[in-house]
């Protein structure tokens, strides 16, 4: 959970008036808070912690640190876990 | 921006070993503090293709392992609750308490969840008005914001069934608490990356000059923590202490004041008692008493709580970077990661996890040192940079 895993916003809207999207992490979708990054676009790439996206990083990073993630065996985060319902 | 694979660069790695070695007159005892960190030295054989008088020791970053014991078995205490759901990241329920861990608590009927993020929990909380929610918020700086934000987001929407129970702890007093220890070996830091893309790298300063430790805040791909041990030697070999940032493509100096900001505004900071080595304090956040209808610890009172540690696990030791894992005699026989005697077995970010994982249980430092680049990061992808000369740093 230290490491966080990018991800492609796909769309942003509000939530509980706070800022949210849709990211794509390399095929999984989740919803994340993007509230700490108020200026990203859909298309863009942020860094993801627990749902949570604390930075914005460019495209080329993005789908390097994803690929070397992959490499550690460092995405089980974003794998299905119990569901919220 | 630079791109990654000048970082991953097996022509890069050898030239940095190289330098390294150059420089290098006497031996140094340098700490990697993030758990992340230490997978990746351990994977690439970064110790390995250091000079002899190298030594990489691994610190305290993996917060499921030093969520203390107390913690574990209240949130124990607090799942066996009826009408509770008790939700959590999946590493922290297999992490051993005095009485087994929270998966055999599940499967004995405990409504225990795993959640991807924090705000899972506050809906799920939402959509189940008649239960008490409460979620599990560990972690170093980098989940504070995710938690902080899911407190902030159940006041806001009146949940009054959401509440955390709450053991944060922080990475600037655990190095600190590390070189006031008895015994310390450690010399220099390569600090945490992610976590200072948060917090800035303020904090650091103090603690470079105080103790007169190099610190180098560092990325966790091969070739970011090469650097980042040559930048912490270069200083070292020159009697400097300074804090220098090698990750600067993703650290800014500042980190991010937003989450700066709601930290703030949610938690305060309190002493705090971390698994394998004692209190220290001012090392923790807590919920600020505005939040405290949400603050599980007060709304479940739990008494008698009486922690049993295993006898022969030295995670304790591991962590303050005394020991090394394949210096436990449990280590890959009575622990493994199917079966964890300690906490440092069981996450991912773990050191004897990572040692496990990457066979070293299987062999001692045979080779160690050899000039060489693992075969691991030979299989990486050549590009050309020279890292010495690329002025990146700040």
């Amino acid at each position: 959970m230290c490491l966080g895993i990018p991800g492609k916003v796909i769309k942003t809207f509000r939530e509980h008036e706070v800022l949210m999207g849709k990211v794509d992490f390399s095929g999984i979708v989740k919803q994340v808070c993007l509230e700490h990054v108020p200026n990203v676009q859909p298309g863009q790439y942020v860094l993801v912690h627990v749902g949570f996206a604390l930075s914005q990083i460019d495209e080329n990073e993005a789908k390097l640190v994803f690929q070397f993630l992959d490499q550690m065996n460092q995405l089980d985060e974003i794998q299905p876990v119990d569901g919220p319902a | 921006m630079k791109f990654l694979d000048e970082y991953r660069d097996t022509d890069a790695a050898q030239k940095l070993a190289d330098a390294i070695r150059r420089i290098t007159t006497r031996p140094w005892v340098i700490m990697e503090v993030c758990g992340g960190q230490t997978h990746t030295i351990v994977k690439y054989g970064i110790d390995e293709i250091l000079p002899r008088q190298i030594e990489l020791v691994h610190g305290p970053g993996c917060p499921v392992c030093v969520t203390s014991l107390e913690m574990i078995d209240r949130a124990h205490a607090i799942a066996s609750k009826p009408g509770v759901i008790f939700t959590s990241f999946g590493d922290m329920l297999r992490v051993p308490g005095s009485r087994g861990d929270l998966l055999q608590l599940k499967s004995h009927g405990a409504d225990v969840r795993i959640v991807y993020s924090p705000l899972d929990a506050v809906n799920l909380a939402a959509a189940n008005p008649d239960k008490q929610v409460v979620f599990f918020a560990i972690g170093f700086e980098t989940t504070a914001p995710p938690n902080a934000m899911a407190v902030w987001l159940a006041k806001k929407r009146n949940l009054k069934n959401f509440s955390v129970l709450v053991s944060h702890v922080l990475v600037p007093p655990s190095m600190t608490a590390i070189l006031q220890s008895k015994g310390n070996r450690v010399q220099g830091f390569l600090g945490p990356g992610h976590v200072c893309t948060v917090m800035g790298c303020g904090e650091y300063g103090p603690i470079a000059e105080h103790y007169k430790v190099p610190i180098v805040i560092t990325g966790f791909e091969p070739v970011d923590m090469l650097e980042g041990v040559y930048m912490t030697v270069r200083q070292l070999e020159a009697g400097e202490a300074k804090v220098e940032n090698q990750y600067a493509r993703a650290v800014r100096p500042d980190g991010n004041e937003h989450s700066r900001k709601l930290i703030e505004e949610v938690f305060e900071i309190c002493d705090r008692k971390w698994r394998g080595v004692g209190l220290i304090p001012k090392s923790g956040f807590k919920l600020r008493y505005e939040y405290r209808d949400h603050d599980a610890e007060r709304l479940f009172e739990v008494e008698g709580i009486e922690t049993e540690e295993s006898t022969v696990c030295i995670s304790g030791q591991v962590l303050r970077g005394l020991k090394k894992p394949h210096d436990c005699p449990a280590f890959g026989t009575s622990c493994t990661p199917a079966s964890p005697l300690g906490a440092t077995m069981v996450s991912s970010e773990g050191a004897c996890a990572a040692y496990y994982a990457y066979g070293r249980h299987l062999e001692s430092r045979k080779g160690s040192h050899a000039p060489a680049v693992s075969p691991e990061l030979v299989q990486l992808e050549v590009k050309h940079r020279d890292p010495i000369t690329a002025g990146s740093h700040s």
